[in-house]
């Protein structure tokens, strides 16, 4: 068992933060309340002694038992002390898929919590940019690797077709990123140029 | 086109039988010449495209059928080879590709994939790029062998050797119909295309 774990049971033990903890093939998983995550990963990066500096990766889990909760893991590793550690946040797959982006802490989180929610609908609070990663922005049939998504899709292969037919193949920038319109006034004057001469996006009629 | 064949059944007692004889030669002209150098668009996604890569290599070397000049712009290609499994994600692109290419032109789909969609009968995978854009040769296999997309490209060779520059239907620009999407109206696609892929529960056209 790493000794991470007890020294997180030291530090947050008074709360209800730090749930159970278990050895799995040599990896220590430990699982964290949502509320307190932000917290524990902020300790876990920071504190000396523990240093988890590297962020492996986020994910998540659904099993096929409709009773158990959904995870979403996020692999550490300390490169300096050469030490992993497996930490989980239980939801509720029928409720709310919601927890604090980690993104503050590790820039490398931002594709992959992007990943996370493009796939099961995971909703990272705090999140700079999250939007789909894999599939297309305008992608209506739901979160593919959630246990109710049925293999095929929801819609018809002719309706798949005809929707992937639709989309622009340029249209490479998402609507959120074209919303940069919205924000006119604050970008550089380069950068304002060049929306000038039209070269990505649109200008709102104001300006 | 008729007109030729009919005047091929009167021949020897119709001035026409000249007329004829001509197109043909131009035919055997233009039509060798189209066949003999073809530059292939390669559209490599998958495991497909390695074996792709093999075929253009020195040990098999479709540059001995004519395909010495690998086009690398839709623009300046004649055969655009689709090799290997194409996701949604891809299907437009795939179709500006397509459009993007001069007439006379032709579409190679090599491998299960990109005919069927293969073992990936799943939300992401397109299932066979004959519902995206119109396709002449289908080669099998998982990946095909070198020798496989050869023969492919030979039986492309037959085909165009077959074509006649008086005959406008091949040169029609297909495109998908508006309201579902295909190129052809969805019973006509079920009664050709069934059984299709590993599933028993499938149709091309839904």
């Amino acid at each position: 068992m790493n000794p991470s774990v007890d020294a997180l049971r030291a530090t947050f033990g008074g709360s209800t933060a730090i749930g159970r903890a278990l050895e799995s093939c040599g990896d220590t998983i430990v699982y964290v309340g949502r509320e307190a995550l932000l917290d524990v990963m902020a300790w876990l990066r920071d504190t000396p002694g523990q240093t988890y500096d590297y962020l492996v990766d986020v994910t998540a889990v659904e099993y096929r038992d409709r009773e158990r909760p959904l995870e979403v893991m996020y692999g550490l590793r300390s490169l300096a002390r050469r030490a992993d550690l497996r930490v989980k946040v239980e939801l509720d797959p029928q409720g709310d898929l919601t927890v604090d982006s980690v993104v503050p802490l590790w820039r490398g989180a931002d594709w992959l919590e992007r990943e996370a929610f493009d796939m099961f609908g995971i909703t990272f609070r705090g999140h700079p940019d999250l939007r789909r990663i894999l599939m297309w922005e305008t992608y209506a049939e739901g979160y593919p690797l959630r246990k109710d998504f049925p293999l095929r899709g929801r819609f018809s292969r002719a309706e798949q077709v005809r929707q992937a037919l639709a989309a622009h193949p340029e249209a490479h920038y998402s609507l959120e990123e074209l919303s940069i319109a919205d924000a006119y006034a604050e970008l550089p004057g380069d950068m304002k140029e060049r929306l000038r001469r039209g070269e990505r996006g649109t200008l709102p009629d104001s300006e | 086109m008729k007109r030729v064949i009919e005047t091929k059944q009167v021949a020897g007692q119709s001035p026409n039988y000249l007329l004829a004889k001509f197109q043909d030669l131009i035919d055997w002209a233009v039509n060798s010449s189209r066949a003999n150098s073809l530059w292939p668009m390669p559209f490599g996604t998958a495991c497909c495209a390695i074996e792709f890569m093999a075929t253009a290599a020195s040990r098999y070397d479709f540059a001995r059928f004519g395909m010495e000049r690998q086009a690398f712009s839709p623009r300046q290609a004649d055969v655009l080879i689709c090799a290997g499994r194409l996701p949604f994600k891809l299907a437009p692109v795939i179709r500006r590709i397509y459009d993007q290419m001069p007439q006379p032109k032709w579409v190679i789909s090599m491998g299960a994939c990109a005919s069927t969609g293969g073992i990936f009968d799943n939300y992401a995978m397109v299932q066979g790029i004959d519902t995206i854009v119109p396709v002449d040769v289908y080669v099998p296999g998982c990946p095909p062998r070198p020798e496989g997309l050869l023969y492919g490209v030979l039986l492309l060779h037959k085909k165009i050797k077959g074509e006649s520059l008086f005959d406008r239907v091949p040169r029609r620009d297909e495109q998908p119909l508006d309201d579902h999407g295909l190129r052809l109206p969805p019973e006509q696609i079920d009664e050709i295309s069934e059984p299709f892929g590993n599933s028993v529960h499938q149709f091309r056209s839904a």
